[in-house]
């Protein structure tokens, strides 16, 4: 096994990173794959509880990366999916305690443990965003249709092709399709035009994923939520398959067909 | 729209605004061109070009395009006609 990784980093706060990664990683794991995800956000970690996990954290990534505990022993394993790992990030520290060679020192020393290293990046653009992209093989740019977000992620691809880490993929997070056939909602081809990134998935705003993260299960369970479809299709596409985008238009449901029939809204 | 946007002549085409709101910003922040560099930019040009041939400087453009995630300067000149004589 060679793992590749893969980061995932936004600028803005709150567009949705941990919630990517969290759902990216169960979906990749739920295929089969082993995966391992990193919470780099230290001092402010979350991915722990988004996955769920957070009860059975006993070392973190400083610890690893200090040598006070082996690399496995800071891998939490997943409860549901026996091949997804959690590295959480340390609560009690700061983005200093980490450099990028540490980070890429550790990432490398996992390669050959499984198929896929995804890491989570704290907001901004400083020490912590660095730490994040220094291993990556592939970065994932996430934002929402907003203009803020949309400005943030602009700056993000400018500096990750300064560092010659390559043109990143953009995942655009919490569409929603009612404002944007309003035109009150910049549309996924809006965001695209004015980013000139790869697209690599476009995800619906879904209330479910508030339920999903009270609840410490990522998205990608859910089968019915369009979120998870997105998320398991943005897996797959990681993996190299030819996945089509979703229709957000158009949800073809019954009650959607009749009031369109009927004209009403 | 609403009935009362349209009546008070609203328009709730935000995303319309935000993109074009947009457009302007990221150009800004790639390049690092603000409004007063490029009318100082467009002097300049209009002083160098009038030494040599006339030009209708009320009808000069310089914009900055965009192409992909590279911009580019684009200045549209028009020259003046030179009144000609005719000679028989």
């Amino acid at each position: 096994m060679s793992a590749q990784v893969v980061t995932v980093t936004s600028g803005k706060g709150g567009v949705g990173k941990t919630t990517a990664v969290a759902s990216i990683g169960v979906a990749l794991a739920a295929e089969g794959q082993k995966v391992v995800c990193i919470d780099a956000d230290i001092g402010l970690r979350n991915l722990d509880v988004v996955m769920g996990l957070e009860n059975r954290i006993v070392y973190d990534l400083v610890d690893a990366i200090e040598g006070r505990c082996r690399l496995k022993q800071a891998m939490i394993r997943d409860k549901r999916l026996p091949e997804l790992y959690l590295i959480p990030a340390a609560q009690t520290r700061d983005k200093s305690a980490v450099s990028p060679t540490d980070m890429t020192r550790l990432c490398d020393e996992l390669r050959a443990e499984c198929d896929w290293i995804l890491v989570d990046s704290p907001a901004g653009i400083e020490r912590g965003f660095r730490n994040a992209i220094a291993p990556a093989d592939r970065v994932i740019v996430i934002t929402n249709p907003e203009v803020s977000a949309v400005r943030d992620a602009d700056r993000v691809v400018g500096l990750l092709e300064a560092e010659g880490k390559g043109a990143p993929s953009l995942i655009i997070n919490r569409l929603n399709p009612r404002m944007i056939k309003h035109y009150d909602m910049l549309s996924a081809e809006d965001v695209l035009d004015l980013l000139a990134i790869r697209l690599i998935g476009i995800v619906p705003e879904d209330e479910s994923v508030i339920i999903a993260t009270n609840r410490g299960s990522p998205i990608s369970f859910e089968s019915k939520s369009k979120a998870g479809q997105a998320f398991r299709n943005i897996a797959r596409r990681l993996k190299g398959e030819e996945v089509p985008f979703m229709d957000l238009e158009n949800h073809g449901g019954l009650l959607d067909r009749l009031t369109r029939l009927t004209g009403r809204r | 729209m609403g009935l009362f946007d349209r009546v008070v002549g609203r328009n709730t085409r935000s995303a319309e605004s935000a993109k074009e709101r947009l457009r302007l910003i990221l150009i800004h922040d790639r390049t690092d061109i603000t409004q007063d560099v490029l009318e100082a930019l467009k002097d300049d040009l209009l002083a160098t070009i009038s030494r040599h041939v006339e030009i209708d400087s009320t009808a000069v453009r310089i914009d900055i395009t965009r192409e992909g995630r590279s911009q580019r300067l684009l200045a549209d000149i028009p020259l003046k006609n030179v009144t000609r004589r005719r000679t028989g």
